[in-house]
């Protein structure tokens, strides 16, 4: 994104001392809140079991990596990483190429139902997810009655999920930045003797890998993140990371040094791609509500 | 999509090799120029369907049916039960329906507490971050991390300080600050209300202020020089300039940011465990718990319909009330 601040020099008044009092403060506190909850989860994460099983204190007694070891001993950690990964990743692909079929055609071609299309699949973003949760579960259990393929449990039953929560998103995302490659291109493509797809995948998609790569990083945080439907449609070989997190805050004893190891360790895929990725994201995100 | 490929291909080294063969490719060209964007158009339309429409018609059939855990396995065996599922839901003086009425009212106080200080807390932030200064992109990335950070890690944490005994939070305002005579219960009894309204801000702020950021930029920048020729401050150029300018994205914001806080189920699901207090028992997790703990979706599914009846009622009058102000202003 650029920075809004090169387009704007300074202000043509100098701002007054309490506008820059007010500014200092505000922002000091904010800053403070932002930060407790990170700041708690790594010095937590690096106490030995005494200093988080008795009264919380600012710092350590002494700094410990044991729990980092530890994490991977107490539950299957390991195991619902690679189930969080997997069903991530492979609900990130699908969404991400679906949604790149979708949009080039919303983007590119005007046919009937366009609006149609475009406004249920963005009000489906409105609705309750407890509103699916139930029938979702009897038809993925009716599903497997009838046809025998486990849709409930299982890892593919998740990644079905998945990939359609953050495809209404992607889509309206993707016809955004469809949007602003020149028309001229794909139909110069298109007259050297490139199909359809051959103008989408050799022009319109790699002048839009910003907002693919957006739209994928969209995917796979929601996907990762998820909770409600992974507390229901998991069991004990596909649970994700969402799940298998509580595994330590549910036992008799809490080993929260552990368990803000842990919740570092799963938020690190995520918020290192987000904060790298966060120009593209930002600009996909906002782009659609400031218009 | 891989046989449209491969078609493409087929045909593309056609038309190379064959020019006779021409008028006949492009009437079959036309009829595929027609069917092309309905063929893209088609996974997304099918998974939309099963996973979200579809389901959704279900949920409405079911809310007719008396759907219990014997049912479960062919639920279209299950005995109709006409409006019975609605009336227990609405019955007020009976305890579903008293609950669900509880649980709705907390619903909407959490909802309209929380989308005000997150809307509060963003416009603050993107104000005063408005003008350039030092730190300020580092701020802005710090800013992000709460949106950022998976819903269940930044949870669990704020779990860990609102503990009673070996958490932040009593550390700070009983043994620091001495505020209070004894250390209180945050995630039990009334007190639960404030820890869930403080983890949702805490979560929830950061997309109003990245939105807000967005819609300060599309302000032009004469319009301050010339209020500050006329003599405006900086305080008098935001209340003047700045806020009402923001009214569009406000519009748009404000409405995600209600559906978004409740409909949320996973903030207090990761705080509080399965059972949430009764001070903080969303609609979400009400709804979840009456169906998964009793196993009988037919009057959850009462519930969700309920539910998704108010979320088009409120949104529609929102969207009309919105619409019609700004109208009015414009005129």
């Amino acid at each position: 994104m650029p920075d809004p601040a090169v387009r704007r020099p300074r202000s043509p008044m100098a701002a007054p001392r309490s506008f820059l009092w007010s500014r200092r403060v505000f922002l000091t506190l904010l800053t403070v809140f932002v930060l407790l909850p990170v700041y708690v989860m790594i010095s937590s994460s690096l106490k030995p079991l005494e200093d988080v099983s008795g009264k919380f204190e600012w710092l350590p007694s002494g700094l410990t990596v044991r729990p980092y070891f530890d994490i991977w001993e107490t539950v299957p950690l390991a195991d619902y990483f690679v189930n969080s990964l997997i069903v991530a990743g492979a609900a990130t692909l699908c969404s991400v190429t679906i949604a790149v079929f979708a949009a080039y055609a919303v983007s590119r071609y005007s046919f009937r139902g366009k609006r149609v299309f475009t406004v249920t699949v963005l009000s489906t973003q409105m609705f309750p997810g407890i509103l699916f949760l139930l029938p979702l579960f009897l038809i993925y259990v009716n599903i497997g009655n009838a046809t025998g393929i486990a849709l409930f449990g299982s890892r593919g039953g998740l990644i079905l999920t998945y990939l359609t929560f953050s495809l209404p998103f992607s889509i309206w995302m993707l016809i955004g930045y469809f949007d602003s490659v020149p028309r001229d291109l794909d139909e110069a493509a298109k007259v050297d003797g490139c199909g359809p797809l051959g103008a989408l995948f050799r022009v319109i998609v790699p002048a839009a890998i910003p907002g693919i790569v957006a739209v994928a990083v969209y995917a796979f945080m929601t996907a990762w993140g998820e909770v409600l439907f992974a507390s229901v449609m998991t069991n004990e070989t596909t649970r994700t990371l969402a799940v298998g997190l509580q595994g330590y805050a549910t036992q008799n004893d809490v080993y929260w040094n552990q368990v803000m190891a842990a919740s570092l360790v799963v938020s690190l895929p995520v918020v290192a791609g987000f904060l790298l990725l966060q120009r593209y994201l930002v600009t996909g995100l906002t782009a659609g509500a400031v218009k | 999509m891989t046989t449209t490929a491969a078609l493409d291909a087929g045909e593309r080294t056609a038309r190379k090799n064959d020019p006779g063969a021409a008028p006949r490719k492009r009437r079959s060209g036309r009829l595929r120029r027609i069917a092309l964007p309905y063929l893209l158009l088609f996974p997304a339309i099918l998974l939309e369907l099963l996973v979200h429409l579809v389901p959704m018609v279900i949920g409405v059939v079911v809310s007719f049916k008396e759907l219990t855990q014997f049912y479960i396995r062919d639920w279209g065996t299950a005995p109709w039960a006409g409006f019975d599922n609605y009336a227990m839901s609405l019955d007020f003086d009976a305890p579903v329906g008293e609950a669900l009425l509880k649980s709705f009212l907390t619903t909407c106080l959490f909802t309209v507490v929380s989308v005000g200080l997150c809307w509060m807390l963003g416009v603050a932030a993107a104000v005063f971050m408005q003008e350039s200064f030092r730190g300020r992109g580092f701020l802005r990335t710090i800013f992000l991390v709460p949106y950022a950070l998976p819903v269940y890690a930044a949870v669990i944490t704020w779990s860990f300080m609102f503990q009673r005994d070996n958490g932040l939070v009593n550390h700070v305002l009983h043994d620091q600050l001495g505020l209070t005579a004894s250390p209180p219960f945050w995630l039990i009894g009334d007190n639960s209300f404030i820890a869930l309204l403080v983890v949702s801000v805490w979560k929830g702020w950061p997309f109003a202020f990245l939105i807000i950021m967005a819609g300060l930029q599309n302000i032009p920048r004469d319009v301050y020089e010339a209020a500050a020729l006329d003599g405006a401050g900086v305080w008098q150029q935001v209340r003047r300039i700045t806020l009402p300018a923001l009214r569009p994205v406000n519009q748009v914001l404000v409405l995600v940011l209600f559906l978004w806080t409740f409909n949320d189920f996973n903030t207090p699901f990761v705080l509080f465990g399965k059972a949430a207090p009764e001070a903080a028992d969303l609609i979400s997790i009400h709804i979840y718990q009456s169906s998964f703990q009793t196993w009988n979706f037919g009057t959850g599914s009462a519930m969700s319909v309920l539910l998704l009846l108010f979320l088009l009622v409120v949104t529609g009058v929102y969207l009309w009330l919105t619409s019609r102000g700004r109208k009015a202003t414009d005129a």
